[in-house]
């Protein structure tokens, strides 16, 4: 016997009941959400959540703290690099990790390419499905331009695993100034594209106005966090609230809209992508050169070699490390992570060459011996993409987490889903489930 | 015997012009929107590697789709389900019939009218067979058996109703100047001067009357900003459970519909086959220059005049698809009730009012 939901319990035999997803063009993310219409007026729906659970979090307590830092890539898959900071710095919270100052402005710039990236990407979607399709080609540009410089930092696009407990994975690219300009000059002229297309177009305002207005007490009330609160006017910001990095040595403003509805929802994601170009611009301006340059141009020894000619004496030569280690020599370790030994991965200069290094190496790798936070438990937010997104990890003083729980933002505001397309129509669904910027990795875990 | 052999190649020509150009409007479309979004559009197509801007496209597209499973869901209500695509497509391509495409030509002592029937009730025709396409939509959307394609094909029918309301009150305005129903008169009409210098073209008699149809037609034309059967990312739209040719059927029948409302656009507001000063026997120009012609140079101005009027249609149309979000159900039709209509009676009657004061 199939059991039926609340909404086939509650619904009038004279409505019209419908089925939004899961498998809809504008459900992405996937979610399915059961409409009673009456014509196309929403009456009333039931929002049902995790068609991609994954179960992040049982799995997390079967990891290592080094080894679930690539699950956390999959959380908010596009901005993972916000992710990674949050579960990082919740990390070093808890082992009282002193970060380099250069890693510091690094992760800055990395988190807000990674913002603009996430709005980008929820605007372009939101836009789509109102069918102004130029617009979203043309955000589309502007992502492919920052995921350019992420790629030239990280190496990937999608699932960086970049930042690392201590630091960062690497140092940046020579050409890395170059490149972010050529990002932010993509992005503002999109911007401002967008801006001239959407801002003051009647058929736009009319479709997004007034349409799921969220006043500030239910934003509060639904524990609303990121762009979604501040377009209902609560002036709520982790990065200005509880500034982590260097966010407190930059300059940037909180853009706040006025009624709650989509509009203000597109409107205060549009600003903040300004802002968040600013900060980048400030951090790229203010990051300290490196202290000990890479100053060797020629190549070392194969590593190969360096173990050969290391039995019997210290091998001091330089060593050619594989290409895909580009960026975390030893000598940039200084810059990019901290010294805390037990939390960072020893060089490879050193595992290669002497026996103290080795035992560094598979001691930080071995079962039972990695990182080991003391016990107890610890809770650190960062400001994600569409919000509030933070890690709680308890620890019993092993290698593993024993619970490690994740807030992810849009869980909440998707939980208002329902109270705000009541008593609109079906087309409105759409734009209002595209502000709430779901994202199903994050969502379902 | 020669009377039917010339309407038998007057069809042929006209239905090989339009097919041919409604297929390559799809190419045109793609072109149009990759230009408008950096793109490069649809190049891959290609016969023994030989591309030409992708102009194969629309070909690779008929070929797919003739290939494509004949599927018929087992939900549906069959013969309906069949039937829908080829009303659609039957009652657009019939109005080719009453569009004229130049004047009369001269060979060999006969005349031939460049328009295959030339009604006395043209108008009334169009409308009609317009509103017959309706059909199409209203059953694809009920014989498909589900509810988001009933949906489409609700709204379909509510949009393109209530807009041919407006279509036909706008157009009152101009059978009022030109006191004919017949299209050829009205090319006629429009051949004459105001001012001594200006062409005496609807747009320029009907400003306000252009603006409500050009509206009202994409509206019946199903496109963005007006695309709310289809409404891709909403309800998907009322041809969901369609595949193959008769998807393509409706595609097809899309791009015709862009393509009759810029004939009539140009037959009712742009003087059709003419061009500014350009007589039966060459160019009188205002300022007193004269540039005879051949008769059949003429014709042949006549004939790209108003193709060149349509492809600017046509492209107009398509920058205007690729750059307005869509309009919501409510919206839509408070546009249509409560703004075209009350504006096309004003129009009717300050034509009424300054046709009387101007006896």
């Amino acid at each position: 016997m199939t059991t039926k939901t609340r909404i086939q319990k509650e619904a009038r035999k004279e409505n019209l009941m419908i089925n939004m997803g899961p498998s809809h063009p504008a459900m992405h993310g996937t979610i399915r959400i059961m409409l009673e219409l009456d014509g196309e007026n929403v009456l009333n729906s039931e929002v049902e959540v995790g068609y991609l659970h994954r179960g992040f979090e049982k799995t997390c307590e079967h990891k290592t703290y080094f080894n679930l830092l690539p699950y956390t890539d999959r959380l908010n898959y596009v901005s993972p690099l916000i992710n990674n900071c949050g579960y990082v710095m919740t990390m070093e919270k808890m082992l009282g990790i002193e970060v380099p100052e250069k890693a510091q402005y690094i992760r800055v710039i990395m988190c807000e390419l990674s913002r603009i990236a996430d709005h980008l990407t929820a605007l372009a979607a939101m836009t789509m499905e109102c069918g102004a399709f130029t617009v979203f080609l043309y955000y589309i540009q502007a992502r492919e331009e920052i995921w350019n410089v992420i790629e030239q930092t990280t190496g990937a696009r999608m699932t960086t695993s970049y930042i690392r407990i201590g630091g960062v994975r690497a140092d940046l690219h020579p050409d890395f100034d170059q490149q972010v300009q050529k990002a932010i000059m993509v992005t503002r002229k999109v911007l401002k594209d967008v801006s001239g297309l959407l801002d003051k177009n009647k058929i736009w305002i009319d479709r997004t106005r007034g349409v799921a207005v969220v006043p500030p007490e239910m934003a509060i009330n639904y524990g609303f966090t990121g762009p979604c609160l501040r377009a209902s006017g609560v002036k709520y910001d982790v990065r200005k609230a509880h500034p982590y990095l260097v966010y407190d040595r930059l300059e940037f403003e909180i853009p706040l809209g006025e009624k709650g509805d989509n509009y203000d929802r597109y409107m205060v994601r549009m600003k903040e992508m300004e802002q968040s170009l600013r900060i980048v611009e400030q951090a790229a301006k203010k990051m300290p050169k490196s202290r000990s340059s890479v100053s060797s141009p020629e190549k070392g020894i194969e590593p190969v070699d360096a173990i050969k000619a290391s039995r019997g004496k210290r091998e001091m030569r330089k060593i050619q490390l594989s290409p895909n280690l580009e960026g975390s020599e030893k000598e940039r370790y200084p810059n990019i992570l901290s010294r805390e030994a037990n939390a960072v991965v020893p060089p490879k200069e050193d595992t290669y060459t002497n026996i103290e290094g080795l035992i560094n190496h598979f001691k930080f790798f071995m079962k039972g011996h990695g990182i080991r936070p003391p016990k107890g438990e610890v809770y650190f937010s960062v400001e994600g993409g569409s919000g509030e997104l933070g890690y709680y990890i308890v620890s019993d003083g092993t290698d593993k987490p024993y619970r490690l729980h994740l807030r992810a933002p849009c869980f909440h505001i998707v939980a208002a889903l329902e109270e705000m397309i009541k008593g609109h129509y079906v087309a409105d669904i759409i734009p209002t489930f595209g502000s709430t910027n779901m994202i199903g990795g994050e969502m379902d875990r | 015997m020669t009377e039917i052999i010339i309407v038998l190649v007057k069809i042929i020509f006209a239905m090989m012009w339009f097919l041919v150009l409604t297929l390559y409007l799809t190419w045109a479309e793609r072109k149009e929107s990759a230009v408008m979004q950096d793109r490069v559009g649809a190049n891959r197509a290609n016969i023994m590697g030989v591309r030409i801007l992708g102009l194969f496209q629309p070909l690779a597209d008929a070929i797919k789709m003739f290939f494509k499973e004949d599927f018929t869901p087992p939900f549906s209500k069959r013969f309906l389900h069949n039937l829908a695509p080829f009303i659609s497509f039957f009652f657009s391509l019939v109005t080719v019939a009453t569009i004229p495409f130049g004047d009369v030509l001269r060979i060999g002592g006969k005349t031939i009218r460049l328009q295959i029937l030339d009604l006395n009730i043209a108008i009334l025709f169009v409308f009609a067979m317009l509103s017959l396409t309706i059909y199409g939509v209203v059953i694809s959307g009920w014989a498909s058996n589900s509810r988001w394609t009933l949906l489409g094909g609700l709204r379909g029918a509510a949009q393109l109703i209530s807009y041919e309301v407006a279509l036909g009150l706008s157009l009152i305005g101009l059978v009022m100047v030109f006191p004919t129903l017949k299209f050829s008169a009205f090319v006629e009409y429009q051949g004459g001067l105001l001012f001594g210098w200006l062409p005496k073209w609807g747009i320029f008699l009907q400003p306000l009357g252009f603006l409500i149809f050009f509206i009202a037609a994409m509206a019946e034309s199903e496109r963005v900003p007006f695309d709310l059967p289809e409404g891709e990312s909403e309800i998907v739209g009322f041809f969901t459970e369609y595949g193959g040719l008769k998807w393509g059927l409706y595609m097809f029948t899309d791009f015709m519909k862009l393509l009759l409302i810029s004939c009539l656009l140009t037959t009712f507001f742009f003087g059709g086959y003419h061009l500014p000063w350009l007589y039966a026997d060459g160019f009188h120009f205002p300022w007193g220059g004269t540039w005879l012609l051949p008769h059949g140079i003429v014709v042949l101005f006549q004939v790209l005049a108003f193709n060149l009027k349509v492809f600017f249609f046509c492209w107009m149309q398509i920058l205007i698809r690729w750059t307005y979000p869509r309009f919501r159900y409510d919206q839509l039709m408070d546009f249509g009730w409560k703004l075209l209509i009350p504006l096309s009676l004003f129009n009717i009657i300050a034509t009424a009012v300054i046709l009387k004061i101007l006896g």
